[in-house]
């Protein structure tokens, strides 16, 4: 049965009923309960914008506070990985991976590979992304395109509470290490979610709206951009086919060039900056892969290359929005050799 | 000395403990000694760190372990391997990159594990094994094996801001863990006693709310007697210690490495401080074992590093069918 929940909920729902499944999952974090060692209540918080909050009193010891200590406490959820322990680290902003990076890129990505196939290393990290809450340039950014470069880990960017939930129970029960990367302008959005537990695989993108004549790329909170973008565009009479990608390692590329075979054209949105980012990535396969398919140039929605700004006045200009994606469309739609 | 009134020396092993804990040893000392005049041949790639002259600390720490318990390495990792007990044959395999290796050659000398073991892997990062650890014991705790972990770092690494993470969250949690500081005067050239701060890197367990204990890192009973109590104190639930051993290294801090900024320590060490040397005159003026089962053990082992030698010479390499897999489990 499926009712209306946020995408914050459905997150935290997918961890419960994952915890309620398998022993071997905790939870551990900076504030995940939440009043730690202080003298009022515990589960004071459920993590920083609360998508933890509950789990504290219905899995007793299994979920943990941590210190402000992302190296220690991100490589402890990847060391208990390795003994059998089926760990969600909450790294609260994806900006922090700069304290912690090492223990992601060079220990829990490369364990498998570097110890010839015998390590299984099972971590969850859970991290919020985007630009959108006035929180500047440290506690802002796209950073999956990071990730996204580091063979042996896997990136996911959900866009919708139902993709939320199924997501992160497939990166729970995953044996590979998994980013999951949640927009934090997503997690009061709402939407149908069944009550029941449900896994999406890794690598397979959903086509969210069917169109011939423009393929759209986005993914996270750009799916919404794009989508209400085609709505715009289809009462000009120009149909997109929206593909939201889900995950970005691996990377669904038969979903792209199906589409992009069939329709000629593509724009990628991706609100990440622009340089080596999921737009340049995407555009290059597609470039090399179904150039004979191209009939325009292919155009890319970014961010700026600059930092996040605080000021609502230019975050709200740096944030890819649905206008500039249909004039991105329009642009290749229109495109004269 | 006039210590004949003393007891032996020997902390409790009965001869077969002795014989083992002579035996890790002995086979670490030969291993990187057949390293080192390998290397020079020009058949072994990449970097080798070796650890000889350390041996009393792996051996001494790892004789208390078992396979619940997982310990972290750093570059300088083959003792620790072979003390976890790690196959001698399949660690020179790798330090080769041949396919027989411990990690099918994909990892090589700074990147030997075996998980089956305990072993998580020496590591290339300096500070990379402590946050690890913590992991590993927290695992331990909640699993309620009674298994700790134990992270083995150098003196260059006791000031990656990582391994005062780890020591912190280790007091917090209360977690089973054992920290061994192996200070062996130099992190690449640069001194420890100019890049260390703090007198001694144990002093820095204070801090942290855990026992800093320093250890003659030379003295393999002393080493078994520190890291007896820590190993036990962390089972029971008392939570971890760190222990620094005080030694030198034999060889620079890779292979190739002139030396040209060392004194003449290493020279003293071999001649006064060998634990090995030491180690035999302890055990056999106790009576507790013979030099004839000494040198039994020095000739078993050389035989086992022969063999290792000419396996890993005589092994395959590697593929480009083996390029490509166990990146992932599934992608």
């Amino acid at each position: 049965m499926a009712r209306e929940i946020s995408y914050r909920e459905a997150i935290n729902e997918a961890i419960a009923s994952e915890m309620e499944r398998d022993d071997s999952v905790i939870v551990m974090g900076e504030d995940n309960a939440g009043g730690e060692g202080s003298p009022g209540d515990m589960d004071a918080w459920g993590g920083v914008l609360g998508v933890t909050k509950g789990l504290y009193g219905k899995y007793p010891g299994r979920v943990l506070d941590t210190p402000i200590s992302e190296s220690a406490f991100i490589g402890a959820a990847i060391g208990a990985a390795t003994r059998g322990m089926r760990p969600v680290a909450e790294l609260m902003f994806i900006d922090f991976m700069g304290v912690c990076f090492d223990q992601i890129f060079n220990q829990a990505a490369k364990f498998r590979y570097m110890f010839g196939g015998k390590a299984t290393t099972p971590v969850v990290i859970r991290t919020m992304y985007g630009a959108g809450l006035r929180a500047a340039a440290q506690h802002s950014q796209c950073l999956y395109p990071i990730f996204t470069h580091i063979p042996g880990l896997k990136v996911v960017t959900p866009a919708t509470p139902y993709d939320a939930k199924g997501l992160l129970i497939q990166a729970i029960r995953d044996d590979d290490p998994v980013i999951f990367c949640e927009h934090k302008a997503l997690y009061d959005l709402t939407g149908p979610v069944p009550t029941e537990s449900y896994a999406i695989p890794f690598g397979e993108a959903e086509v969210v709206r069917d169109g011939d004549d423009v393929t759209v790329v986005a993914l996270g909170r750009m799916v919404h951009m794009a989508t209400e973008a085609a709505g715009q565009l289809a009462q000009a009479g120009i149909e997109c086919e929206v593909v939201d990608l889900r995950t970005t390692s691996p990377l669904d590329t038969d979903t792209i060039l199906e589409s992009v075979e069939r329709t000629g054209r593509l724009v990628v949105v991706d609100e990440a900056t622009p340089r080596c980012n999921i737009a340049t990535d995407v555009s290059a396969y597609v470039a090399q892969h179904a150039f004979g398919s191209l009939r325009a140039p292919i155009e890319q929605v970014t961010a700026p290359h600059t930092p996040v700004p605080f000021s609502n006045a230019l975050e709200d200009l740096y944030i890819p929005d649905a206008q500039r994606v249909v004039n991105a469309v329009k642009a290749v739609s229109d495109w004269k050799a | 000395m006039s210590d004949t009134l003393a007891p032996p020396p020997t902390k409790g092993l009965d001869a077969d403990g002795l014989l083992a804990a002579y035996t890790t040893m002995r086979t670490i000392r030969a291993f990187e000694e057949r390293v080192h005049e390998e290397f020079a041949s020009g058949d072994i790639p990449g970097f080798v760190h070796l650890y000889a002259g350390e041996e009393a600390s792996a051996a001494g720490v790892c004789a208390h372990l078992d396979v619940r318990d997982s310990i972290a390495s750093t570059h300088r990792g083959h003792g620790h391997c072979i003390a976890k007990g790690v196959d001698p044959v399949a660690m020179m395999a790798e330090i080769y990159g041949k396919l027989e290796g411990s990690c099918r050659g994909k990892g090589g000398s700074m990147h030997i594990a075996d998980l089956s073991k305990g072993m998580l892997g020496a590591n290339g990062i300096v500070g990379g094994g402590p946050p690890l650890i913590c992991g590993t014991a927290l695992a331990a705790k909640l699993q309620g094996t009674g298994g700790i972990g134990v992270a083995f770092f150098g003196d260059g690494a006791s000031n990656q801001g990582t391994t005062l993470e780890a020591l912190n969250l280790a007091t917090v949690w209360n977690l089973p863990a054992v920290f061994v500081a192996e200070n062996n005067g130099y992190a690449e050239t640069t001194s420890s006693t100019w890049s260390v701060a703090s007198d001694n890197i144990a002093d820095r367990a204070a801090a942290f709310g855990m026992p800093g204990v320093i250890v003659d890192g030379f003295d393999f009973f002393a080493v078994y007697e520190a890291a007896g109590e820590a190993v036990a104190r962390a089972r029971e639930g008392g939570g971890p210690t760190l222990i620094e051993m005080k030694f030198t290294r034999y060889y620079g801090h890779f292979e190739g490495d002139q030396q040209t900024y060392r004194g003449d320590e290493v020279a003293q060490a071999r001649a006064s401080l060998d634990c090995l040397l030491r180690f035999r005159d302890q055990v056999t003026s106790a009576g507790q074992l013979t030099a004839a089962q000494l040198d039994q053990v020095d000739a078993e082992v050389a035989a086992l590093i022969d063999e290792a030698v000419a396996k890993a010479k005589g092994g395959t390499a590697p593929t480009e069918a083996d390029l490509l897999t166990d990146v992932y489990i599934s992608y």
